[in-house]
C-alpha cells in the first residue's frame, strides 16, 4: 500500500522496519527530518534515540551500541560525515555492522544546503585513516532508498561492515509515493557471539577493538577486511542498464543525477540518438564489469559521466573502461542540479 | 602470625610497598627477576602483622597477605 | 590462616605494561575489586580510552570495548542504552582523554545523566605519548610542551573536572580521591563502591576522579611521585565529594 512520504522520513521508517533499534544523530540540513522522525518513532518500537552533542559523539555511540550487538544507525550531511570519519575508520577496524546515511550537500567547507555529490571519494575510497571500505549505495529514488536501507542492516551484519547510503539533499527532501516493507522479525537476525553483552568473563569475554601493536596482527586484520570486500564485490554489486543494449553513447550517473539522466536518454532517443544509461546503485563495490562489457562493444562510441561535482566517480569509470573508449565528463557544483536538457545538449554536442 | 606471598617475577621494584610497611620489614632484593627488576623481599617475616598496606599500595598485585 | 588480601579474579593474568610505581595499576585493581564485590563480574562492559590505559582491555577480565581518544563516554552511552539498566558499564579514562579531546563527550554524558560510572585518572600529564602538558597539568609544572613550566598566559589554566561536572543536574555522584597513600587508596575504593552502587540504583551519571602518579614523565621516583600527589596536586585538586544525590 503506497503512502506519500518525504525521502528522509521514508528512509527513517524503512530503517526501523529493517530492524534498526538504536539511532544517534545531530541536526544538519538537509537531513534533519531523519533524527526528528526517529525521536518520535524509536520510543514507539522500544528503541534508543539520542540527539548527541556532535556528529563525532554520534558515530562513537553507534560504535558502542553496534559493539554491544544492536542494529545501530546514524545519519548526517557532508560536513557532519566529515566529522565522523575517524569513528568510521574505527568501526571498520573493529568490524562493526551499522548503517550511516549521508544526505550529501554541496561543499567544500560550509558550502551550501543544496544537493551535491562531492562526497563520493570520501565514501568509496575511505575518508578516514587507513585501508578500509564501506558497502556504499547511491539510491536515485525514495523507493530505491527505502528498499536498500530495509536490507542494509542484514548486509551490515552479514559482512560486519558499515553500510553507507549516499543520498543527497534532493533525495531527502522530495516527497514520493512509496511502499514501506513490513517490520522484520528480530528472530531472523543473526546471533552476534562477538558482541559485548556484558556476559563474557575470562576466556568467554569479548573485546571490540581495532588496536594491534604487532604489525603481523594488524596486517592479518587488514587482509581479512579486504578478503571480505572481494566477496562483497562478487555478491553485492548492483547497477541498472537502461536502453544500453544498442546504445552508442553510454551516459553514466548515479543517485539523483542517475534519475535525471534517464529522462535525458528518453529525449535523446526521441531525437534518434542511440543513448543509454549505466547507473551504478552500489558505489562500492563499483560495478566494474558492467562498464567493461559495454566498453568491449564496437558500436559503443563513448562514455559520458554526469555528476554534481568536479568529477569523482568519473575516475572509477575511466579505470573500468581502461582506455578502450573515451570517457567524457560534465559536472555542476555549488548546489546547481544538472537538468535533462543539460545532458541532452552535452551529448548532442559530441554527436556530429 | 601473618605472612605475605610475593610474586617476584611480576614485581617491578617500585618499592612503594617498602615505604608503606609500618614495620619496615620490606626491602628490594639484590637479585633481579627475569625482567631485570629487583623485586620485593621480606627480611623480618616474623614481624609481619598482616595489615596488607603493602598489598594495597602495590600497583601490580604482587603481594598476597594471610593472617 | 585466612587470606587478607588476594588478587581479584576480575583482573586477567596479563602482566601490566605500566611503569614501575604507576598508580594506574592500583586504579585497575580497585575497579576490578569493586565490580567483583558487587557481584557484577559476569554482567559488566568496560570501555578503555586511548592513553596509557589503552591496553586496559587486556587487564579487565570482562567484555571490553576500545574507544577512540576522548570518545569513551559516547561509546559507553551507546552500550548502556542498548544493553539496558541491568548491565554495569564503566569508562576508564585519563586526563588527556577526558579533560581535553573528550571534554564535550564527558560533559554531555553527565548532563544527560547517562547511567554509567567513569573512572577518571588525573595524573596531570600525557603519559603514553611521552610527557606532554595536559589540561590538568599544574601551573609551573614542567612537561615536554611547556618545558619552562606551565604558564597560564600561554598554556591556560588547570581544569577542575569534579567541580565542573558537579554543576550538572544529570550527575548523581562525583568524588575526587588521591591514590598517593594507602589511606587515600582505601578511600578511593569506598568512593568507587558508592559510584557503582549509585549506578546499580539507576541514579544517573557517576564519576570518581583519582589523582594518580606518573613517575616516568614527572621524572621522579615512585615515592616522590606519591608525595607530589599528596602535597602539590591536592592543593589544586582537593579531594572530596562534590555531588551526591542520596
Amino acid at each position: 500500500m503506497k503512502v506519500l512520504m518525504k525521502g528522509n522520513e521514508a528512509i527513517a521508517e524503512a530503517a526501523i522496519r529493517g530492524g534498526c533499534r538504536a539511532f544517534f544523530g545531530y541536526p544538519i540540513t538537509p537531513q534533519n527530518e531523519i533524527p526528528e522522525y526517529m525521536s518520535c518513532r524509536m520510543p514507539q518500537v522500544g528503541g534508543v534515540f539520542i540527539q548527541s552533542e556532535s556528529e563525532v559523539a554520534a558515530i562513537n555511540m553507534v560504535y558502542g551500541a553496534a559493539g554491544a550487538g544492536a542494529r545501530a544507525m546514524t545519519s548526517s550531511s557532508s560536513p557532519g560525515i566529515s566529522l565522523k570519519q575517524e569513528g568510521i575508520s574505527y568501526i571498520c577496524g573493529a568490524e562493526l555492522p551499522c548503517v550511516i546515511v549521508n544526505m550529501v550537500r554541496c561543499g567544500p567547507g560550509l558550502g551550501g544546503i543544496q544537493p551535491g555529490q562531492g562526497d563520493y571519494f570520501q565514501a568509496v575510497k575511505g575518508g578516514g585513516h587507513g585501508d578500509y571500505r564501506m558497502l556504499t549505495y547511491g539510491p536515485s529514488t525514495v523507493q530505491e532508498a527505502v528498499d536498500i536501507i530495509y536490507d542494509a542492516f542484514d548486509k551490515a551484519d552479514e559482512y560486519r561492515v558499515p553500510v553507507m547510503i549516499l543520498g543527497d539533499g534532493m533525495l531527502g527532501q522530495i516527497m514520493e509515493a512509496v511502499e514501506i516493507p513490513p517490520m522484520k522479525d528480530p528472530a531472523t537476525f543473526p546471533k552476534k557471539e562477538w558482541a559485548t553483552t556484558g556476559k563474557g568473563y575470562g576466556d568467554t569475554r569479548r573485546i571490540i577493538n581495532s588496536l594491534y601493536i604487532k604489525p603481523d596482527e594488524l596486517e592479518e586484520v587488514t587482509n581479512r577486511l579486504f578478503d571480505k570486500y572481494k566477496i562483497m564485490a562478487e555478491r553485492e554489486v548492483m547497477a541498472e542498464n537502461y536502453m544500453t543494449d544498442d546504445a552508442e553513447i553510454i551516459i553514466t550517473a548515479y543517485g539523483t543525477v542517475g534519475r535525471i539522466a534517464k529522462s535525458a536518454v528518453n529525449i535523446l532517443r526521441e531525437e534518434g540518438i542511440k543513448a543509454g544509461l549505466l547507473r551504478p546503485i552500489t558505489l562500492y563495490p563499483f560495478p566494474e564489469k558492467e562498464y567493461k562489457k559495454l566498453a568491449q562493444r564496437k558500436d559503443v562510441k563513448m562514455f559520458y559521466c554526469f555528476e554534481l561535482s568536479m568529477g569523482q566517480m568519473v575516475e572509477d569509470v575511466r579505470l573500468s573502461v581502461d582506455g578502450k573508449k573515451p570517457t567524457l565528463f560534465y559536472g555542476r557544483t555549488g548546489g546547481n542540479v544538472i537538468s535533462p536538457e543539460d545532458i541532452v545538449k552535452a551529448v548532442k554536442s559530441e554527436v556530429k | 602470625m601473618a605472612s605475605i606471598k610475593i610474586s617476584e617475577e611480576v614485581c617491578k621494584g617500585c618499592a612503594l610497598c617498602v615505604t608503606a610497611c609500618p614495620k619496615n620489614i620490606l626491602r628490594l632484593s639484590a637479585k633481579s627477576n627475569k625482567n631485570g627488576y629487583f623485586p620485593l623481599e621480606i627480611f623480618k617475616p616474623e614481624e609481619c602483622i598482616g595489615c596488607a598496606n603493602c598489598a594495597v599500595i602495590c600497583p601490580d598485585c604482587v603481594i598476597e597477605v594471610e593472617r | 590462616m585466612a587470606t587478607v588480601f588476594k588478587k581479584t579474579s576480575m583482573l586477567t593474568d596479563a602482566p601490566s605494561h605500566y611503569c614501575p610505581g604507576c598508580t594506574h595499576g592500583v586504579a585497575h585493581r580497585l575497579t576490578a575489586e569493586v565490580i567483583e564485590e558487587l557481584g557484577y563480574k559476569e554482567n559488566v562492559v568496560g570501555v578503555a580510552p586511548v592513553g596509557c590505559a589503552v591496553f586496559a582491555y587486556n587487564y579487565f577480565n570482562c567484555d571490553m570495548q576500545q574507544a577512540a581518544h576522548g570518545r569513551a563516554p559516547a561509546v559507553a552511552t551507546g552500550i548502556k542504552r542498548v544493553l539496558g539498566e541491568d548491565t554495569l558499564v564503566f569508562a576508564y579514562q585519563g586526563d588527556g582523554d577526558l579533560a581535553s579531546i573528550g571534554l564535550a563527550e564527558i560533559v554531555h554524558s553527565a548532563a544527560r545523566g547517562e547511567n554509567f560510572t567513569v573512572i577518571f585518572i588525573n595524573n596531570a600529564i600525557y603519559g603514553m605519548t611521552g610527557g606532554q602538558m595536559a589540561p590538568t597539568t599544574l601551573l609551573g609544572q614542567k612537561a615536554t610542551t611547556c618545558q619552562a613550566g606551565r604558564d597560564p598566559k600561554v598554556n591556560g589554566n588547570p581544569i577542575k573536572i569534579c567541580e565542573m561536572l558537579s554543576t550538572l543536574d544529570g550527575v548523581a555522584y562525583v568524588e575526587r580521591v588521591a591514590l598517593g597513600s594507602v589511606g587515600g587508596i582505601r578511600k578511593a575504593k569506598r568512593a568507587l563502591t558508592k559510584a557503582f552502587k549509585y549506578q546499580i540504583e539507576k541514579k544517573g551519571f557517576t564519576l570518581v576522579e583519582m589523582l594518580s602518579t606518573c613517575p616516568t614523565n614527572w621524572r621522579m621516583t615512585p615515592k616522590q611521585a606519591m608525595d607530589y600527589v599528596n602535597e602539590e596536586m591536592q592543593k589544586i585538586y582537593p579531594p572530596g565529594v562534590f555531588k551526591e544525590v542520596k
